[in-house]
């Protein structure tokens, strides 16, 4: 793994809030280590520009190691970059070559309206949670003991595996339609999955879809686009059990 | 709270997408083996089975309400289609500068929309060709003809001589000369100039597809189509389409339904392949057939 | 010096909880919508302290820098959360994961405190299988254990390497709840700037939307701080770059006393500095130490061969390694708590046998080959092949360590382009984790009455180190279990307050002070960034107040600090304007605070003439270099008052410990 260095090329939406226009913007960038990380070569870019007093571009960050989900962008035309299953932050500019251009732009979804550049407003994903993602338990710590149900570890993992989620919005960033339904799907299949869960699984599931229409995502085609990109590698199989839930939900509901 | 949940919302729409589409994908398999037909026997064999099959088609009360539940299907299907691309459009009101889509889904599964539409003109034009002038059209419309020569003694100078009889197809399997009836209501056939019903007859289906696709061997009843070749080329790319669109639709109906299981969803994935194939590759090799057998 | 009242209630260890409960006051349902209550920071301790208040009936604001309460850092914690649940059968107990804290805290933390910390861990596990965090389980169904640094039973729970996510997700699931149903305000992207105090008492905050950049009052009868730890000191930890010391900070400025800062948890298992770009460490879960082992070359040929490339290190003969940890602390091996297990890792790399090869030479291997055959021969034989051929057994072997740490090794192979499986991991110690933090009683509250501080951001449980696996239980602890009872009982005299008006003197004051450095740093017409002054700061902090302190880098340190502190003033260039999205505003204020915390970590660690935990000064360590801790001089906490811009005259006020119920003792992990 030698360390290279490489001269590369960005082009970068910009934007000022979220009534300006934006616009795809250039930039060069050179000497960038092949073992930073995708936000490593950003933070240089911003130090670039803040050197030469111009306004650094803004972008999600946080923990930058791949498990907060709050970086996004969306990289030569793939949520996350050309990386499969990592985040933004745990990309490393070693997937790139020297002389290449770079493409970066932020979620595109109309339930994610741009704040600023990079940054988008993802509360609608929120939403979505408070509507029904969750168990209805209070928090007395004394409801019964942990291990008074025993679970299946297979369902155990499953919903584990639904509950990896990150909540960064790949999903919809890389669905044709904007589709919001894996970030639910998982949520569904999470709580779905466990015995604690299943009380109020009907009510979940409806409240949720409910809020998920509201926001204005998009329908799901299956494309299995969102499957690909996403980070944690969240399966379309949750997607069908929310469609299975919804189906029994709605068709018992009063 | 069920109603709206059952029509309105995002995930009733895509049940009700797997469904017609599903069910539109059982229609295409009686629609095939029907057409399959016009291939398998030749000559009146073939023929008369051909347009049996159609009369039967037309004529079982059973087969009335599918057909009638196919063209809702095809109705909702495209409405609901459209409604969906609608609102899918709205939800990115600015596309990306840069995409690449291909990296992560299949380019069926990111057509569906036009394939559908592509699809939808193919049925307009088929049903324009096809349905309209056997159902709707009031045009006479040539029946189940068969032509024999007979051996035949000549009534004036009692030589044996060959004579051409016409005889119709009629429904309770017995032909029946032409020259002896008129025929009333589209395929009543009544006896010369007496008020009678005596049978009826066939549509000539089958004949009707064989002039289409540029087959010349009726002599009467359908023109030759001068541009058969450009109806077998729109027929077999249509299908084409319809390949396409099955090859992303037929698995993606059972994740909309909810069937998804890591041990079966391959298999349904294969299925979905093998028929998106094989049925639109069964349906176009028939016109191409007629028309190279000219 | 004024003694301070840790308000430790009365009666024996294990009861006196239970009696405090009983004693304290409640606020009747019916009083609870007239109260209003500021959560700031919304991961384990916040999340969990928001949604709690708000079930029971308060008006709760709840703030978050992030653009979700989910994003939290408590969600980077991986490896798992200890529960004295004894499940597995081998000899856990309250008293054991109580006794256990206080020896890994180094006899620094406060007896009562800890001890309720243990007998609640039970309550959260029961809690979060309530509310649906999906734990690893076994086959029979029940749930999985693991063990964790510093103990000798299995006590840790955890979901993959991704326990704190899923407990975060569980507390941000039910404050997701109380949101939906109208009971929290949350305000996320809002940054709390200012603490307000009114007649003595916290009454508010002063907190800019960090979208709009509009400077918003928010009045409160009480607020909880709860906005986690300040390992950013160092520039480069495995911290959130979000992460910061500004809300707690503010509440020292407005009086609150600052415990023990100079406790700092360097984690062992880290992926080594790799340029000069890096902005984070990450990682990687000392869960790891169960199955990997830690060591370098016997000799330095070897390691400066490894060092230069021509040697790898599966070349290398088991004869030829220094498995150090085990070589040194047999009876805890490669899981001895983190302090011991850095300082190790430092100690052999300053001798010249670290194996990266980055500008200070510093990592060390940690190995899954012997675990890798182990497990593999298991697999095998569980199969029934009780002859497996080696490469049966590696396949098998690396199966079971995929299946249990397969994320990690993902995400080293990600940073690193190594692939674990095949040759060691290379790690080293980095920030991790702050002990010290906002002084706090037994109730939680500072010295500033209606301000309590919870989870990581205040000091209270893990004295001068803190256990793996425990930092997920103190902020669920505090945030679900004591916080709701004891900020009740605080709001219990402020039911005929009524509604706190923000049109008042000390709003307009701090607001307006808030208003002033703003501005201040937008005019400055500086050339320099702020990452600029952030990285110097970390380098300071990192030679000098780091692993090993002394006294002349100490003071080094605080001089350096305060020239920092003028250029950073002087010379910080801040873009953009303050009614926009501005993150590198934002950073300024943060960096501001943090370089006055890192000046008053190092008068701390000066002051301190002892080694404990964390806290490693080279003068005081004995013949094999472990820590001499001076309980005569230091079994106390010390809480430093805010000293405007310089940290040397900051007041130091000592809480000293009391040892009533447990025995204290060298630490001694061999």
């Amino acid at each position: 793994m030698a360390t290279t260095f490489i001269n590369i090329t960005l082009k970068i939406w910009r934007q000022k809030n979220v009534n300006a226009k934006g616009s795809m913007e250039s930039y060069t960038l050179d000497n960038v280590s092949t073992d930073s990380s995708f936000l490593e070569m950003l933070d240089q870019l911003n130090e670039q520009l803040i050197n030469q007093q111009k306004e650094p571009v803004a972008f999600d960050h946080d923990c930058r190691e791949g498990i907060c989900g709050m970086c996004s962008l969306y990289i030569n035309g793939r949520a996350h970059g050309p990386d499969t299953g990592t985040t933004t932050c745990q990309l490393h500019m070693r997937k790139f070559n020297d002389g290449d251009t770079i493409y970066i732009e932020p979620w595109r979804s109309r339930a994610f309206p741009i704040v600023k550049d990079l940054v988008v407003d993802r509360s609608a994903f929120d939403r979505i949670q408070q509507a029904g993602g969750f168990i209805s338990v209070n928090t007395s710590g004394r409801t019964m003991d942990a291990n008074a149900i025993p679970i299946p570890k297979s369902d155990a993992d499953k919903a584990f595996e639904a509950a990896a989620c990150i909540g960064c919005g790949a999903c919809v960033a890389s669905c044709k339609n904007g589709s919001a339904m894996l970030f639910v799907g998982a949520k569904v299949s999470q709580y779905a999955l466990l015995p604690q869960g299943k009380v109020e699984a009907k009510e979940r599931v409806i409240n949720m879809v409910r809020q998920m229409d509201q926001e204005g995502f998009g329908n799901c085609t299956n494309t299995g686009a969102c499957e690909v990109e996403c980070p944690k590698g969240i399966s379309l199989e949750n997607i069908a059990r929310m469609n299975r839930e919804y189906l029994c939900a709605a068709a018992k509901a009063d | 709270m069920s109603k709206s949940a059952l029509l309105k919302s995002s995930i009733a729409k895509k049940y009700w997408m797997s469904l017609t589409g599903l069910f539109l994908c059982l229609f295409l398999v009686g629609h095939l083996a029907g057409n399959l037909q016009l291939i398998f026997t030749t000559g009146e064999e073939g023929k008369r089975a051909f347009n049996e099959y159609a009369y039967f088609m037309a004529h079982n009360p059973a087969i009335k309400i599918l057909s009638y539940l196919t063209y809702i299907s095809i109705i909702f299907h495209a409405i609901d289609g459209i409604m969906l691309a609608i609102q899918n459009k709205r939800a990115r009101p600015i596309p990306y500068a840069y995409n690449n889509p291909s990296a992560n889904s299949s380019l069926a599964s990111r057509n569906m929309a036009i394939l559908g539409t592509l699809i939808l003109v193919f049925i307009a034009t088929h049903m324009a060709n096809f349905w309209w002038k056997a159902k709707i059209s009031s045009d006479k419309f040539p029946l189940h003809m068969k032509e024999l020569t007979v051996e035949d003694s000549n009534p004036m100078t009692g030589q044996p001589q060959k004579v051409n009889v016409k005889l119709y197809l009629t429904t309770s399997g017995d032909y029946v000369p032409v020259d002896q009836l008129e025929v009333k209501n589209n395929t009543d056939l009544y006896a010369k100039g007496v008020d009678l019903k005596m049978a009826e007859g066939y549509k000539d289906l089958h004949s009707l597809v064989f002039a289409f696709f540029g087959h010349n061997k009726s002599k009467e009843g359908f023109p030759v189509n001068d541009m058969a070749l450009g109806a077998v080329l729109f027929y077999v790319i249509s299908m084409f389409v319809m390949g396409f669109h099955l090859w992303h639709g037929f698995s993606s109906a059972f994740q909309s339904l909810g069937l998804n299981h890591p041990s079966y969803t391959p298999l349904i994935k294969k299925a979905g392949y093998g028929f998106a194939v094989l049925v639109p590759l069964l349906f176009a090799i028939i016109p191409i057939l007629i028309f190279l057998t000219k | 010096m004024s003694k301070l009242d840790s308000k430790i209630p009365e009666g024996p260890l294990a009861d006196k909880w239970t009696n405090h409960k009983n004693n304290m006051k409640l606020v009747a349902p019916n009083n609870r919508s007239k109260i209003d209550v500021i959560v700031v920071g919304t991961g384990l301790a916040g999340g969990a302290a928001a949604a709690s208040l708000g079930e029971m009936g308060y008006n709760v604001k709840a703030f978050c820098f992030q653009d979700s309460p989910r994003r939290a850092h408590s969600i980077a914690a991986q490896g798992g959360i200890n529960a004295a649940k004894n499940y597995q059968n081998d000899g856990d107990s309250t008293y054991r994961l109580f006794y256990d804290t206080i020896k890994g805290g180094d006899y620094r933390s406060r007896e009562a405190n800890v001890y309720r910390l243990a007998e609640v861990s039970v309550n959260i596990i029961d809690q979060c299988v309530a509310q649906g965090v999906p734990f690893a389980r076994e086959y029979g169904g029940l749930l999985d254990n693991r063990s964790f640094g510093g103990t000798q039973v299995q006590r840790t729970f955890y979901a993959a390497g991704q326990t704190g996510q899923q407990l975060l997700l569980g507390a941000y699931s039910a404050l997701s709840r109380q949101i939906g149903l109208g009971r929290v305000k949350m305000y996320h992207r809002h940054e709390m700037l200012d603490l307000v105090v009114v007649d003595g008492k916290a009454r508010g905050i002063i907190a800019r939307n960090l979208i709009t950049g509009a400077i918003e009052r928010h009045s409160a009868h009480a607020v909880i701080i709860a906005s986690g730890g300040y390992g950013n000191v160092y520039f480069l930890s495995t911290n959130a770059m979000g992460s910061n010391v500004s809300a707690a900070w503010k509440v020292h400025k407005r009086g609150a006393l600052f415990a023990n800062p100079s406790f700092v948890q360097i984690h062992p298992t880290c992926i080594p500095v790799h340029g000069t770009n890096q902005s984070k460490l990450t990682l990687m879960s000392e869960s790891l130490r169960n199955s990997g082992r830690i060591w370098v070359p016997k000799k330095k040929e070897d390691a400066k061969a490894i060092r230069e490339g021509k040697l790898k290190p599966t070349e290398l003969s088991e004869d030829e390694r220094d498995y150090f940890l085990e070589r040194r602390y047999p009876a805890f091996g490669n899981l001895v708590p983190r302090d011991v297990a850095s300082r190790a890792a430092k100690e052999r790399c300053d001798g010249g046998y670290g194996i990266e090869a980055n500008d200070t030479q510093e990592g060390v291997y940690l190995d899954f080959e012997t675990e890798i055959r182990t497990k593999g021969r298991q697999a095998a034989f569980a199969q029934g092949d009780h002859n497996p051929s080696e490469s049966k057994i590696k396949e098998l072997g690396k199966k079971w360590i995929e299946e249990k740490y397969g994320n990690l090794f993902k995400m080293y192979e990600k940073i690193t382009d190594e692939n674990p499986y095949e040759t060691p991991m290379k790690i080293y110690p980095a920030v991790h984790y702050t002990m010290g933090g906002v002084w706090v009683d037994y109730n939680l509250q500072s010295t500033i009455e209606g301000c309590f501080v919870a989870g990581e951001a205040n000091f209270s449980d893990h004295g001068a180190n803190r256990l793996g696996a425990s930092a997920l239980m103190q902020g669920l602890a505090d945030g679900y279990f004591v916080l709701p009872y004891t900020v009740s009982d605080y709001l219990a005299n402020e039911i005929r307050t009524g509604k706190i008006s923000t049109e008042s003197p000390e709003f307009d004051e701090a607001e307006n002070r808030v208003k002033e450095t703003i501005d201040r740093f937008l005019n400055n017409k500086g050339k320099k960034s702020v990452d600029y002054f952030h990285k110097r700061l970390g380098l300071i902090m990192w030679n000098k107040v780091g692993m090993g302190r002394s006294k002349a880098g100490l003071n080094d340190a605080i001089k350096e600090i305060g020239v920092l502190r003028e250029e950073f003033y002087k010379d910080v260039f801040v873009p953009g304007d303050a009614h926009e999205l501005n993150p590198e505003l934002d950073k300024a204020m943060r960096v501001a605070d943090l370089i006055e915390l890192g000046q008053l970590m190092a008068v701390d660690a000066l002051n301190r003439n002892e080694s404990c935990g964390g806290h490693f000064r080279e003068e005081y360590q004995d013949s094999e270099g472990e820590t001499l801790r001076d309980d005569k001089n230091y079994k106390y906490a010390a809480a430093w008052a805010y000293a405007e811009g310089d940290a040397t005259k900051a007041k130091l006020h000592k809480e000293e410990l009391d040892y009533e119920f447990i025995k204290i003792a060298a630490r001694n992990y061999k």
